[in-house]
């Protein structure tokens, strides 16, 4: 027998596959025994892959605090996303990971108020801390959370966040869509914009995750009502082939992003060539 | 310290390739290159190879899994096996300081295993250069042509190649072959090291001021202006990543065999910009921080991480090969200060 390689994956099964925007979908995976395929702590990626079609790096969306099976909310933008999108469940995939270095849940975060501010597919990330955040409630201060997409109907994890995070005590969560619908009756207008009006307390940590567009000014928005950079977290998005630090694509300065982030916070960022 | 006649090297390679497969540097139509001795072969006697040494623990392409695809289901073949021993016959001083590199990349936590296999196999014979060329620059990086690492150093003076062994897999070597060897002095090897000092004295880019990236200038050097002028006429080819030794950056792809599916990796290059797009971005837009990267990374990405090793050993095959004539000795000239 020779020694484990990182590079070869498992076997995985997708045993649900739960349909949330028009465009993007979320796939329970775990073992061919039924088991949860390894153990993460929150803002850690996985490779998935059909073989034949290619394999790319998916942040884990389920919390580490879920036993059972590990989750990927996945938007169809690419030929491995699209293949995906096109399965039913039964299909076994290979999946290989945890890769990187997650949020500070343990650390940083530890007795902080929380502000989650997440655009789009930007939620599949931030979704894993919040759930985690919410188990071990003491641990945690209060908790915000600004999430907008373009319409009602784009928004992930919409169920969970109506029936779940909405009715919990200290958790506030402040929903935005890009256009006025019919059947909206929240706010309307762009995350950045809708952060600044909301003027959150200076004390909290931030997290965002989104387009890049929306992580910059939302980055500019919390600045100006006075938060500094060292309050405020992000997870970088590169193309990675290995995962581990070798096949050298996420190469960003002196860091890795497949192994040094994709968590950063953005006093760190500065250090670092803008090529994200 | 050991030597045999140049003539009973054909003796020395058969007794070699008898247990082992020997590699060994031989002149081809397009210049020397590293290839599986064969009986009549000879040591060429060029300076360096068109191709780094890389290609034997990292190859061009290679095999890494194969996947037997059934309805929805999935089997993973572990197709990984046992490398045979060899030996490398006639590494450059600058080649072998490359493995070191390529090691600090591929054994470091979680270590690659097709490396691995194949490093753990090997028993390197290096050669001192006694005619560096202009192209060459390895003593700007601390390398010395005249005595090489590798498990055994060996040099040709006059009609006799010296060797002494720098590691217990070296002296295995020497032992294994000790009827073909007799003793030596080390004065004329002493000597042939002064000799080769004084040549490498001489060439025009043997101290670059590499001393000037440091790592804490890294966002300093990254804003260079200068980039702008010395990137303008890189045509992306890649050329300089595939002939470098120490360039390690790979793609992963598929192919179905129609028999299953086989995955693989191959060389890849950040000189292309295939190599950062994603499905919806792309970080590195045009050749400017294509070739940025390059450099960067291999004067100030990779020392940050590794206590000040660079990522280049000053071989010169990338300012021999490149076709528009621009290397890493200008970028450093340029962005390290000296004009």
């Amino acid at each position: 027998m020779m020694q484990k390689e990182a590079l070869l994956p498992e076997i995985g099964v997708i045993t649900d596959i739960r349909i949330d925007t028009p465009d993007v979908k979320t796939f329970r995976v775990v073992t061919p025994d039924g088991k949860k395929p390894f153990l993460h702590v929150p803002g850690q990626c996985a490779m998935l892959s059909i073989p034949g079609v290619g394999e790319a790096l998916f942040s884990i969306t389920s919390s580490p605090t879920n036993t059972e099976f590990l989750e990927f909310s996945i938007k169809k933008c690419g030929c491995v996303t699209s293949f995906l999108h096109s399965i039913e469940p039964g299909q076994y995939v290979t999946i290989r990971g945890p890769y990187g270095n997650g949020f500070p849940v343990e650390s940083a975060f530890l007795g902080k108020d929380l502000l989650f501010v997440a655009g789009g597919i930007g939620l599949a990330p931030l979704r894993s801390v919040i759930n985690y955040c919410r188990h071990y409630r003491d641990k945690y201060g209060k908790i915000d959370i600004v999430y907008g997409s373009r319409s009602m109907q784009d928004l992930v994890d919409y169920r969970e966040i109506i029936d779940e995070w909405c009715k919990e005590e200290g958790i506030n969560v402040h929903l935005t869509i890009d256009r006025e619908q019919p059947e909206w009756s929240g706010h309307v207008g762009f995350v950045p914009n809708f952060v600044k009006e909301l003027g959150f307390d200076t004390g909290k940590t931030a997290v965002l995750c989104g387009p890049p567009i929306m992580i910059k000014f939302t980055l500019a928005g919390l600045q100006e009502i006075g938060f500094q950079k060292d309050q405020i977290y992000t997870t970088l998005e590169m193309r990675m082939k290995c995962g581990i630090g070798k096949c050298g694509r996420c190469n960003l300065g002196d860091k890795f992003i497949c192994k040094d982030g994709p968590v950063f916070r953005f006093d760190q960022l500065e250090e670092l060539p803008d090529e994200y | 310290m050991k030597k045999i006649a140049l003539q009973n090297l054909p003796k020395l390679f058969s007794a070699i390739s008898e247990s082992k497969a020997l590699y060994l540097p031989v002149d081809t139509e397009s210049g020397a290159e590293f290839r599986l001795y064969r009986e009549g072969d000879t040591l060429s006697e060029a300076c360096n190879t068109n191709r780094s040494a890389k290609d034997f623990f990292f190859p061009q392409v290679e095999d890494m899994a194969e996947f037997k695809v059934e309805g929805k289901k999935i089997e993973v073949l572990d197709i990984r096996r046992e490398s045979e021993e060899f030996v490398i016959f006639g590494a450059r001083a600058c080649d072998v300081k490359s493995f070191e590199i390529l090691d600090s990349v591929f054994l470091a936590d979680p270590v690659d295993t097709y490396y691995k296999n194949r490093r753990e196999h090997v028993t390197v014979i290096s050669l001192a250069c006694n005619f560096p060329e202009e192209t060459c620059f390895c003593s700007t990086f601390g390398i010395d042509a005249a005595s090489p690492a590798g498990d055994v150093a060996a040099w040709i003076i006059d009609e006799e190649l010296y060797m002494t062994a720098l590691t217990e897999k070296g002296e295995a070597f020497l032992s294994a072959h000790a009827a073909l060897l007799s003793d030596a002095d080390e004065s004329k090897v002493d000597k042939k090291k002064e000799e080769i000092a004084e040549i490498c004295h001489r060439l025009p880019l043997q101290n670059l001021p590499v001393e000037h990236f440091k790592a804490e200038k890294l966002m300093e050097h990254f804003n260079d202006p200068k980039w702008a002028e010395l990137s303008q006429s890189c045509i992306g080819c890649g050329t300089c990543t595939f002939v470098c030794p120490t360039c390690q950056c790979f793609d992963i792809r598929d192919f179905d065999t129609g028999n299953g599916i086989q995955r693989y990796r191959c060389w890849d290059s950040c000189m292309y910009s295939d190599f950062t797009q994603m499905a919806a971005a792309q970080p590195r837009l045009t050749q400017l921080e294509r070739f940025r990267q390059r450099f960067m990374h291999k004067l100030v990405y990779h020392p940050a991480n590794h206590e000040g090793t660079y990522g280049c050993v000053g071989c010169g095959r990338c300012l021999a090969k490149c076709p528009i004539s621009m290397n890493i000795a200008k970028v450093i000239k340029e962005i390290g200060g000296e004009k």
